[in-house]
């Protein structure tokens, strides 16, 4: 068999989440730079994309440190509505935005 | 939760009037110092920020106005663009100097995207050039997450309930295009005569492209 057909990438190459998944947005509070705005953390949303290439993690990289491996970014659509309570608008409307993989876990 | 703004990050703000002070203040002694020693330390040439400066000038959104006329005239382009926003516009030429990727969202008769940076004012400047002072403010930012059809509406966007909003919030590594939608009475346009009439508010995504509005009313509004 060609040896290029039985390559494998290291798990940190792959992406923990595929688009149609169901992720929790953490709810930390670290100090300092971070990039995962306050109104989102604790919702539930859902994987729309994963952003191609890995990268590495922005949080840290605000403080000069790149923190080892790379890791991909997901774009997350989370239902307007339940961001706010109050909301107005149309029961579809979305917020899209992109989190780092060590913000996100399973839902 | 908002604690007094932290100065400690790198992106600009808009706190300053645009006027010469008689005393400069912190952050401009601050720039001039570092410049300055970079400078004497050889690390960067004086004409090295000369040039940066021209390349930021070179972007403006006429650039995203042609990308925009050539995603309307040429749907191969388009279908490579809405896959790939990036790799779309270098085919044009552009440079993603500031290296962030960019995500083309497609407005159509059932989703109507809108762009925000609610932590600060990310924008997609090698396409773009510089927000307008607007988008960087809190109001904008605040409410374009919470009550995006009302913020709308305030820019006379009136978008009907069966059509979706979509809000994309750019916190980190990408940046957004809205390719608005083309306009009727506009066939057989060149792609010039299209990115005409293209302008920066439609590619932010807060009023639709019209034939009519060639220009923006920015000037009557600095």
């Amino acid at each position: 068999m060609n040896a290029l057909a039985t390559i494998l990438p290291a798990l940190d190459e792959l992406p923990a989440f595929a688009p149609g998944d169901r992720v929790h947005v953490l709810n930390r509070a670290p100090i300092g730079h971070y990039r995962v705005p306050i109104y989102l953390r604790g919702h539930v949303g859902t994987v729309v994309k994963v952003i191609e290439p890995s990268m590495i993690d922005n949080e840290e990289e605000g403080y000069g440190r790149n923190a080892g491996g790379k890791r991909h970014y997901y774009r997350v659509a989370l239902p307007l509505p339940k961001l706010w309570p109050h909301y107005q608008g149309a029961p579809r409307d979305e917020l899209h935005v992109e989190i780092f993989e060590t913000w996100l876990e399973r839902a | 939760m908002a604690g007094p703004h932290n100065h400690g990050h790198d992106h600009d703000h808009s706190h300053d009037p645009i006027e010469m002070a008689d005393v400069p203040g912190y952050y401009e002694v601050m720039e001039t110092a570092i410049r300055e020693l970079l400078i004497d330390k050889g690390l960067i040439a004086a004409n090295d920020i000369r040039r940066q400066i021209d390349v930021l000038d070179s972007r403006t959104p006429a650039v995203g106005a042609q990308v925009v006329a050539r995603a309307w005239t040429d749907s191969a382009f388009k279908e490579r663009l809405l896959a790939d926003g990036r790799a779309g516009c270098e085919e044009l030429g552009i440079t993603f100097y500031d290296d962030t990727q960019l995500i083309v969202l497609e407005n159509t008769e059932q989703v109507h995207n809108l762009i925000v940076c609610t932590l600060c004012s990310c924008y997609p400047r090698p396409v773009l050039g510089l927000p307008p002072d607007w988008y960087k403010l809190k109001p904008y930012r605040a409410r374009a997450v919470s009550e995006p059809r009302k913020v709308l509406a305030e820019f006379g966007t009136v978008i009907r309930d069966d059509v979706e909003i979509r809000v994309s919030d750019s916190t980190a590594v990408v940046r957004y295009l809205v390719l608005p939608r083309r306009p009727a009475g506009t066939e057989g346009w060149s792609v010039d005569a299209l990115a005409a009439i293209v302008t920066r508010d439609a590619m932010i995504g807060v009023i639709p492209v019209t034939v009519e509005s060639p220009l923006t009313l920015e000037n009557e509004a600095a």
